[in-house]
């Protein structure tokens, strides 16, 4: 019985492997410093962010918002997102069971750090299957030029 | 780690198929009960409708979504905190909920799926006979 429960799918030391690396993603690998606005893993929403030459990328996996009242300010070289997911559970009286409640309700506020090259004229923000896009286009003069030789 | 947002949606499309090996993200779910079924919500964000597949096998229902490629296509990485490119959770019904007739419809990443109970499942008040 004990033998079957240490059958992992991959390998034991595969799968210790990946916790070990998932711990340090989540810690932070030691002696390093995070960002001051660091947040807990598991943060609502998720927030991704790239990097174009002309821009940079966020998107926030934030389903079920209401776009109208979702906020999204530029402020002092720090993007922050504001809104609020309004519960679905059931009214005290109503005769509902609930079972599972995983999902995250009530109001959030995440803020971003953004390089320094950044054009706050620019910005543009978008809303689409539960992701909020906002796209930031960087200073003309901070793209990459190709310099003829004279 | 940078990397894996966009190779990993790269071949989003070809896995959309799904084999039940490929990691994926599990969605957070509300499960509600009330007199005639039950409904359950769950968060996928960035799963287009096209990319969501729902499937009852015997009494399994499987819920999965493949995000949609993140636009504009060439992106360099720099900071991911969703870092799979879909969502795959199952669930046992159990035997009074009717999965034929299952509703589920996707709005702005919440998936609302209704399990109506069958017909005969749905309560009624039972007599207590007095000899």
């Amino acid at each position: 019985m004990y033998e079957t429960m240490l059958n992992f799918p991959g390998s034991l030391l595969g799968e210790l492997e990946r916790l070990q690396r998932q711990f340090d993603e989540a810690l932070g690998a030691p002696g390093r410093a995070a960002s001051i606005r660091s947040v807990a893993p598991g943060t609502f929403p998720a927030i991704n962010i790239g990097n174009t030459p002309t821009s940079v990328e966020i998107y926030a996996f934030a389903p079920g918002l209401d776009a109208s009242k979702t906020e999204v300010t530029l402020d002092r070289g720090v993007l922050w997102l504001a809104g609020e997911r309004a519960a679905e559970l059931p009214d005290p009286g109503e005769r509902r069971l609930v079972y599972s409640r995983e999902r995250t309700t009530g109001a959030f506020k995440r803020a971003i750090s953004l390089p320094d090259d950044v054009d706050p004229a620019q910005v543009t923000a978008a809303y689409r299957d539960g992701v909020l896009h906002v796209s930031l286009a960087r200073r003309e003069e901070a793209q990459p030029k190709r310099i003829t030789i004279q | 780690m940078s990397n894996d947002v966009q190779t990993r949606n790269a071949d989003s499309s070809s896995a959309a198929e799904s084999s039940d090996k490929a990691p994926a993200l599990i969605p957070r779910v509300d499960v509600l009960e009330d007199d005639t079924g039950i409904t359950l919500l769950a968060d996928l964000p960035g799963v287009p409708k096209d990319q969501l597949v729902l499937k009852v096998e015997g009494d399994t229902l499987l819920v999965e979504g493949t995000l949609a490629p993140l636009t504009p296509g060439k992106l360099e990485a720099t900071y991911a905190e969703l870092r799979l490119p879909r969502y795959r959770r199952s669930f046992t019904l159990s035997r009074e909920l009717d999965a034929e007739r299952i509703d589920a419809n996707l709005k702005d990443g919440v998936l609302r799926l209704r399990i109506p109970k069958q017909a005969h499942a749905q309560p009624r008040r039972i007599q207590i006979q007095t000899a």
